[in-house]
Formats: C-alpha cells, sequence, structure tokens
C-alpha cells in the first residue's frame, strides 16, 4: 500500500510537471513553427525589406508588410486614444467615489462585454458604428465615406479593450493603502486631489501596464475589425479612409494562400510579426506588474 | 482659492461619474441592439434544423450545424484543457507552494501568454496541420481552441487556489500526505468553485472565438458527424451569413448572433453566481 502510494506521487508529480512545462514552452513551440513556415519568405526578400517596403502584390512575389503594420498601428492608436481616458475616468469613480455596491455592479459588466465574442462586436459596428460614421461624423468634416474605415475600426476596438483595462486600473487602485489616502485627506485635501496626486502617482506602474496590455489586446483583435475596417491595401492618414491591418490580412486570404507560391509563407510572417511584438510588448508590461507584486 | 478646489473636484466627479455609467450604456447599448435585431428571424426552425438547398439565397433551414459544431469544438477544447490545465494549475500550488518566487516568474509567462492573439493560434494550428497532413476538421478546431483557451482556464483556477491559505497545506503534509494528495485531496476539493469558474470561462472563450477556428475547423452545412470531418461554428456562421447581400440571410445572422449572445451571457452570469455563492463556504 505504501509503496502504491509513493509510486502514484510521483508518476502524477511527473505528470502535473510535463503540463506545466507544456504549457509553458507553448509560445516557443508556436514561434518555432511560424517561423519554419516562413522561413522560405525570409530566405528570398530580407527581413528589412518585408518590413519596410509597402509593394504588395503576392503574384508577383512582392511582400511588403509596411501599409499593414501601419494600419494595425493607426487602427490601435486611435482605439487607445478613446479607450483610455474613458477607462482611467471610469476606474477613478468605481473606486474612489462611488458607493461599494458600484463594484459590484461594474465586475458582471465588465465581465459580459469580455466574453462578448468580437464577431458580435464586428456586427454591432456594421450595424451602428458605420452608418455613424458615415452619416453624423463625416459630413461634420466634410468628407465622403462609406463608412467602413480607420476611425470605425478604431471606435469598434475601443469598446472591445475597454473591459480588460478596466479590470487592470481597477485592480491597480484598490492596492493603494487606505493609510495613504486618509493621510491625504487629514493634510486637507480633497477627495479630487487625493485621486489626483495619491491615487495616481501610487498606482502609475498598474496604469502604465493596464494601458499596455490593453494596446496588445487591440493590436491582436481580428474579426471585428476586419469587419469594420474596409480591409483596402493601402496607407493614408485619414481616418476615413479604409485600411488592412495584420490580422484582417492572415484571416481574409487563408482560402487562396496554398494556390499563390510562397503566400502561405507570407501569411504565417505576418503571424509571426504579431506573436513577436506583442509577447514582447506583454512581458514588457506584465513586469511592472510582477514587480509590484514581488515588493508586496 | 478655496472655490476653486472644490469646482474642480464637482467637475472631476462629474465627469467620472459620466465615463463610468457611459460604460455601462454601452454594453445595454450592445446588448440591446443585437437583440432587437435578433428577435425578428428568430424562431424554433433556427435552432432546430440545418441549413437545406438554398439556404443562403433566403431557403428553408437553420443554424443548428453551427450550434452543434460550436457546442463540440468548444466542449472537446475544455475536456482537452482540463487534462493539461488543471495538473498544471495544481502543480504551481501544491509542488511549488514554497518557492513563492518560482510562482511569480511561472503566473508571469502565463500572463503573457494569454495576451497572444487568437488569430495567432488559428496560424500555428494550420502549421500543425500543414505538417500532419491534416484538412480542416473538426480535430484540428479542438486542438487550436484548447492551445487558445488552457491558459486562461489555468490562469483562473491559479488565481482561486493561490487565496487558499498556506497552513492547509502544511496540515495536510504533517498529517503525512504525499503532495499528489495535498494536491488533489485537499487543494482541488478547496479550489473547486474556482476548478467550475474557470471551466465555464475557458468553455465561454471557446465558443466565442472565430480567429482560431477559421483556419482550422473549416465549414459545412452538415451536422458534425466525426472528428475528421470539417465543423461549422456559430461565430463563422455569423460572420458568413453577415457578408451575404440578401437582407433574410443578414436576419439570420442577427438572430445567431442572438443565440451566441444569450449563450455567453449565461455563462457568465452562472460563473459570477457560483464565485459568490461558493466563496462563502471556503477556508479563507
Amino acid at each position: 500500500m505504501g509503496r502504491f502510494r509513493y509510486s502514484y506521487n510521483f508518476i502524477t508529480g511527473k505528470w502535473m510537471l510535463v503540463t506545466l512545462a507544456v504549457i509553458l514552452c507553448l509560445p516557443v513551440i508556436i514561434g518555432i513553427s511560424l517561423g519554419i513556415r516562413s522561413a522560405d519568405l525570409l530566405h528570398d526578400n530580407g527581413l528589412i525589406d518585408l518590413l519596410f517596403s509597402s509593394a504588395w502584390a503576392p503574384s508577383k512575389g512582392e511582400f511588403g508588410f509596411l501599409p499593414f503594420i501601419l494600419s494595425s498601428l493607426y487602427v490601435t492608436i486611435i482605439a487607445f486614444v478613446l479607450a483610455a481616458p474613458v477607462c482611467l475616468l471610469a476606474a477613478m469613480y468605481i473606486t474612489q467615489f462611488s458607493k461599494p455596491r458600484m463594484m459590484k455592479i461594474m465586475y458582471p459588466v465588465a465581465d459580459v462585454m469580455a466574453g462578448i465574442p468580437s464577431v458580435i462586436y464586428g456586427m454591432w459596428g456594421i450595424i451602428v458604428i458605420i452608418p455613424f460614421v458615415r452619416d453624423v461624423l463625416a459630413p461634420l468634416f466634410n468628407v465622403h465615406t462609406t463608412g467602413y474605415s480607420i476611425l470605425s475600426g478604431g471606435i469598434v476596438l475601443a469598446v472591445m479593450c475597454i473591459p480588460y483595462m478596466l479590470n487592470m486600473l481597477i485592480e491597480s487602485f484598490k492596492t493603494v493603502p487606505q493609510g495613504l489616502r486618509e493621510s491625504a485627506l487629514a493634510l486637507g485635501a480633497t477627495h479630487w486631489q487625493m485621486v489626483k496626486h495619491v491615487v495616481v502617482r501610487k498606482s502609475f506602474p498598474g496604469i502604465l501596464s493596464a494601458f499596455g496590455l490593453g494596446i496588445t489586446k487591440a493590436f491582436g483583435e481580428t474579426l471585428a475589425v476586419m469587419m469594420v475596417v474596409g480591409n483596402v491595401v493601402q496607407f493614408s492618414l485619414n481616418p476615413f479612409d479604409p485600411a488592412y491591418p495584420l490580422p484582417a490580412l492572415i484571416a481574409n486570404n487563408f482560402g487562396e494562400m496554398m494556390s499563390i507560391p510562397m503566400y502561405d509563407s507570407a501569411l504565417m510572417f505576418a503571424a509571426l510579426i504579431l506573436l513577436v511584438v506583442i509577447l514582447i510588448i506583454n512581458l514588457f508590461f506584465r513586469y511592472f506588474i510582477y514587480r509590484s507584486k514581488k515588493i508586496r | 482659492m478655496r472655490h476653486i478646489k472644490y469646482t474642480e473636484q464637482a467637475f472631476f466627479k462629474f465627469l467620472t461619474g459620466f465615463a463610468c455609467y457611459s460604460v455601462i450604456g454601452i454594453l445595454c447599448l450592445i446588448i440591446s441592439i443585437i437583440f432587437i435585431k435578433g428577435v425578428g428571424s428568430l424562431s424554433w426552425e433556427m435552432i432546430s434544423q440545418a441549413p437545406k438547398g438554398g439556404y443562403y439565397y433566403g431557403g428553408d433551414g437553420g443554424v443548428l450545424n453551427a450550434i452543434l459544431g460550436s457546442l463540440y469544438v468548444a466542449g472537446g477544447a475544455v475536456l482537452i484543457a482540463i487534462v493539461l490545465g488543471a495538473p498544471a494549475a495544481l502543480f504551481i500550488n501544491s509542488f511549488l507552494f514554497r518557492y513563492k518566487r518560482l510562482q511569480n516568474i511561472i503566473r508571469y509567462f502565463l500572463d503573457a501568454l494569454w495576451g497572444i492573439p487568437s488569430i495567432v493560434y488559428g496560424a500555428f494550428g494550420f502549421t500543425i496541420m500543414l505538417y500532419f497532413g491534416m484538412n480542416a476538421s473538426l480535430l484540428a478546431g479542438i486542438i487550436t481552441v484548447a492551445c487558445l483557451i488552457t491558459p486562461i482556464m489555468i490562469r483562473s483556477f491559479d488565481e482561486v487556489l493561490s487565496t487558499i491559505p498556506t497552513g492547509l497545506h502544511e496540515a495536510a503534509l504533517s498529517l503525512g500526505s504525499t503532495r499528489t494528495e495535498l494536491a488533489f485531496k485537499v487543494i482541488f476539493k478547496q479550489g473547486l468553485p474556482g476548478f467550475v469558474t474557470a471551466i465555464l470561462l475557458a468553455f465561454g472563450r471557446g465558443i466565442g472565438d472565430a480567429a482560431s477556428v477559421l483556419f482550422t475547423a473549416g465549414y459545412t452545412d452538415q451536422l458534425p458527424s466525426g472528428l475528421h470531418e470539417p465543423a461549422a461554428t456559430l461565430p463563422l456562421a455569423i460572420f458568413f451569413q453577415l457578408s451575404s447581400p440578401i437582407p433574410e440571410v443578414r436576419g439570420r445572422a442577427y438572430s445567431a448572433a442572438a443565440i451566441l449572445t444569450c449563450i455567453i451571457l449565461a455563462i457568465t452570469l452562472i460563473s459570477r453566481l457560483l464565485v459568490n455563492k461558493y466563496s462563502k463556504n471556503n477556508l479563507k
């Protein structure tokens, strides 16, 4: 009996270790397999050429990812500019100004918002945001647009990354010690001055990382953006023009990628770019959270 | 001077409140629009039948193929995620509970994994398919979605397990239990509500994700019949039907979206309830 118990312990312990190791190796495995697939393309075109050329003609063997990368960045920046202030202010209200009941309401709200699939956000974008951009915003600026534009993509993305940012901001505001807040109030600061000078400063790393992680979420989002952004290979600074972000490129062309030589390689390279960029940003900003946990 | 500081406070109190309520407003707007649009063509037929001939030109049928396909993909992926994820989470909290630093480093990497977008998992699944010479199939979809949801599952299970006081670990070990017994008989029991929540959360993510199954699970009008057959999924059904020029087909996309939203809402609310109900009984 005793021997059985220990051998059982040994086997299950090893199994648990193996599963954990597999999961932790997953990004490396993904990176390597995508890297092998895109090696042909890299060999033929060279990394610098691929990243900084804007000539996109797969049938002629020209793969310049610059318009896609810039489109992705542009959409992400618009989403960030729209979502970040709203999240920051809402998180302040929930943790500092409102009654504790509000927190109980906001958790399910953020849960549901995070749970709604991206295709539904995309559909909502087509129903609501696109007519709004076409009929309300565009006439304001005297531009003509179909509504399928960078701006629509940015708005939909902004809504999509609200729950992630909001959750992390609430968490980081909650960790500010009560004593610090009370001493600020005791020195005669108003509630808002306390928030501005104590809470924000104390949780600054948390705010930074929440924003950073929100950006990565927006950068990798696929379907919702693809449905509203127009998908035209070009790049212009006018937010009412359509664009073609990287994830949309991968998702849109999976059907024909086996028919054109090197096309599959190019799409896998696009996925590799996404993976590397997002992993690096993620690791960088998570480090702040990791540090703050270690101190506690 | 006095006045300025109080006016500033009143202004920002209003502004922050406005931001908070507008977030709630946006959610209500999204959900109400989906249901208003979706109710029109929602019928029993939608849920109980597969697409028939001429479905994409406004003919008879429903999206049963996609509903079943989604359930199979998400269900299978959750099974794999349980086999891989639960032991990993238990390992972090039973074998490594003395090594706080190592635990935090592992959590750090798991969190980073959580941020990888689903399209990358989709592309990864596709490279694996090419490597093994598989076609788009239910199995490939399940494997890809499992890769996507396992980190989520581990992290949310681990989040609950990490709140268990170490005194419990020490008590179990001092009574002579092995580490495995500690993991499965003590910690697992304590974290059971967290486990159920993690499953529900992972299931919700799996059922709603489109970008990862786009390459791997394929699309078909038949009901899913085997692991090696392609299978339709609900998000893709919505996506494809939305791009149709025929208003009736688009109407069906709206009602399919309403069905999907109902599933997600139910999963989210049930998991919230479970957390609130069972966290009271646990040791703190």
